[in-house]
């Protein structure tokens, strides 16, 4: 004690005090995203999202994005669900590329998809009409959710849908020039896109890989059909919208036979007079246990397709 | 003085008894703050009153769709179930809906419309008029009560008011049924309640009155309800019958699904 002052003393006990009257939060690690450009194509970049639902604990993080370096600088394929995951990709492209980001594209208006447009609202951010169009009516209200979800990984985040409409076959930025492909089935507008250079296909959310398909927005036989189109391009490589890199055309025929097993079971629950709490309870098939999200997202198609297919199902009383 | 002090101390606290706690305090397992409200002002109040595990009540752990939460709630681990009371602790009206099994079993799905993340009671009330509580935790994102109906969308809907989908499982000793109804709770701006409040079955031979249940607000637009017979226990044909707060008729005969 005789070598503290008692300005020392004070101000040691003073800066406790404030250490104990400061929200914990201030010392709780911060909120970052850790996305790992991996090389998939020639000047082609994927972040890999995890194969999980949203969570406080995954940050939203749970969506593929891609990076495609052109003369004019990074071409980005998805926005990620929040501001901080667009500054965070915005990082990796300056990284990647001098010249920083040129454009994006969006795949559809899912917020995990488009949340980080915020951060590129000064470049072109391309999208098919329609899906500019639901990002319009439908962000405030995915944003409440995503709020609600993902909470403090939201802050400052705000809806902005994308401002440049997709209207040919063949966008060329920076010298590099991708096939468009306005599909649908997924959401009511899905854009792939086939990079030329390298024939890798950028499929968004109408396949998926070892992860469950989601389906708040689908329409079973037009996303099928949209399938048929995308087989058909042979792509050297499949980049979906969740899961792993698709070398092999798997996630497209994994995402067929799961929408068709899913519809399918629907149909028989319907005729078997089965409430939603009852197929819930109905085991997975093992080739589809095991992807990620479930039984989650069956839970959830439950929610969005079985009261249709119910209906339809049902035969009118005399 | 010391005496006046102590009669008025048992007087306010007799007071407060009466006021605020039920005649029977239950320790809520989920203890939302809510229950003991429910028990006094939906149940009535009554002398016997528990919690019980063999009320089953299953739903998803979170509400996908805020307008169409399925819940399924079995009491078939009780004898002698006269009335199934379904209700939330926390939403604009909590009650949703009161079965009578009558010859079905103390069992049945439904769907209702969500506000906020809530407590989903079953209060199942047996013969010797004790009460039996189960209960389940649903998260939501909420909003449900109180927008409008998607038949609006529709300009055809006043043609399908009242009908009724449906299938007779009698193997089975299955009922599924759909009526098409708004269901409209009040809260939506300037669409006063319009609900179907009365809906029975009965066998459309005999006419044996086989179940009856009375609907609120909470029970989702197009009304859907699985009921549950033992096997064998219902006929090829049953007679659905109802009534909505405006007066409008439901009657219709569901039928068994031809041998395939």
């Amino acid at each position: 004690m005789t070598d503290l002052t008692k300005r020392q003393f004070l101000g040691a006990v003073g800066s406790t005090a404030v250490i104990a009257a400061l929200p914990k939060s201030v010392f709780a690690a911060p909120l970052s995203y850790d996305l790992a450009p991996v090389q998939v194509a020639d000047g082609i970049w994927m972040i890999e999202g995890r194969t999980e639902y949203f969570s406080a604990e995954n940050g939203g993080a749970i969506v593929n994005c891609a990076l495609i370096e052109t003369e004019a600088g990074i071409v980005l394929v998805d926005t990620g669900p929040s501001r901080k995951y667009g500054e965070a990709l915005l990082d990796v492209a300056r990284g990647l590329n001098g010249r920083g980001v040129a454009g994006v594209m969006i795949t559809h208006h899912h917020p995990d998809h488009f949340f980080g447009n915020q951060v590129f609202s000064d470049k072109p951010i391309h999208a098919l009409p329609e899906t500019r169009a639901l990002a319009e009516s439908q962000g405030d209200g995915f944003a409440d959710n995503m709020y609600r979800l993902l909470g403090d990984w939201m802050r400052g985040t705000e809806p902005a849908p994308p401002n440049t409409d997709v209207s040919s076959s063949v966008i060329s930025i920076g010298g590099r020039s991708f096939e468009t492909l306005p599909l649908s089935g997924h959401t009511g507008a899905d854009l792939a896109i086939l990079d030329q250079k390298t024939g890798l296909l950028i499929a968004g959310d109408l396949a998926f890989l070892n992860r469950a398909p989601t389906t708040p927005h689908a329409d079973l036989p037009t996303w099928r059909a949209a399938l048929d189109v995308l087989t058909e391009k042979n792509a050297s490589a499949i980049l979906p919208g969740h899961g792993p890199l698709d070398t092999s055309g798997a996630s497209l025929a994994q995402t067929r036979d799961y929408l068709d097993w899913l519809e399918a079971t629907l149909k028989q629950a319907a005729l078997d007079g089965l409430d939603m709490v009852e197929i819930m309870d109905e085991p997975l098939p093992d080739r589809f246990a095991g992807m990620g999200a479930m039984p989650q997202e069956f839970h959830r198609s439950i929610a969005h397709l079985y009261p249709q297919i119910e209906r339809d199902s049902m035969p009118l009383g005399q | 003085m010391r005496i006046t002090t102590g009669l008025l101390t048992a007087f306010f606290a007799t007071q407060a008894y009466a006021l605020d706690a039920p005649k029977v305090e239950l320790t809520d397992p989920l203890d939302t703050g809510m229950w003991s409200y429910h028990q006094i002002n939906i149940l009535g109040n009554p002398d016997k009153i528990r919690f019980d595990e063999r009320v089953v009540v299953k739903a998803p752990v979170a509400a996908e769709d805020s307008f169409n939460v399925p819940v399924l709630v079995d009491a078939t681990a009780l004898e002698d179930v006269k009335q199934m009371v379904f209700l939330v602790d926390y939403g604009p009206i909590p009650k949703i809906l009161t079965y009578w099994p009558q010859k079905a079993e103390p069992k049945l799905s439904f769907r209702f419309k969500i506000d906020q993340a809530t407590p989903v009671r079953a209060a199942v009330q047996t013969g010797d008029g004790e009460w039996h509580v189960g209960s389940t935790v649903i998260d939501a994102a909420g909003g449900g009560c109180s927008a409008p109906a998607v038949a609006y969308a529709a300009d055809d809907w006043e043609e399908h008011l009242g009908e009724v989908r449906g299938r007779v499982w009698p193997e089975k000793g299955r009922v599924r049924m759909i009526v098409d109804h708004p269901m409209d709770t009040g809260l939506a701006d300037g669409i006063p309640v319009f609900i179907i409040e009365q809906l029975q079955l009965a066998d459309n031979l005999s006419g044996e009155s086989l179940a009856r249940l009375e609907l609120h607000e909470p029970v989702n637009e197009d009304p859907a309800f699985t009921l549950y017979f033992g096997s064998n226990g219902v006929g090829n044909e049953v007679q659905v019958t109802g009534r909505d707060n405006n007066g409008n008729e439901i009657d219709a005969v569901l039928s068994a699904a031809a041998v395939q």
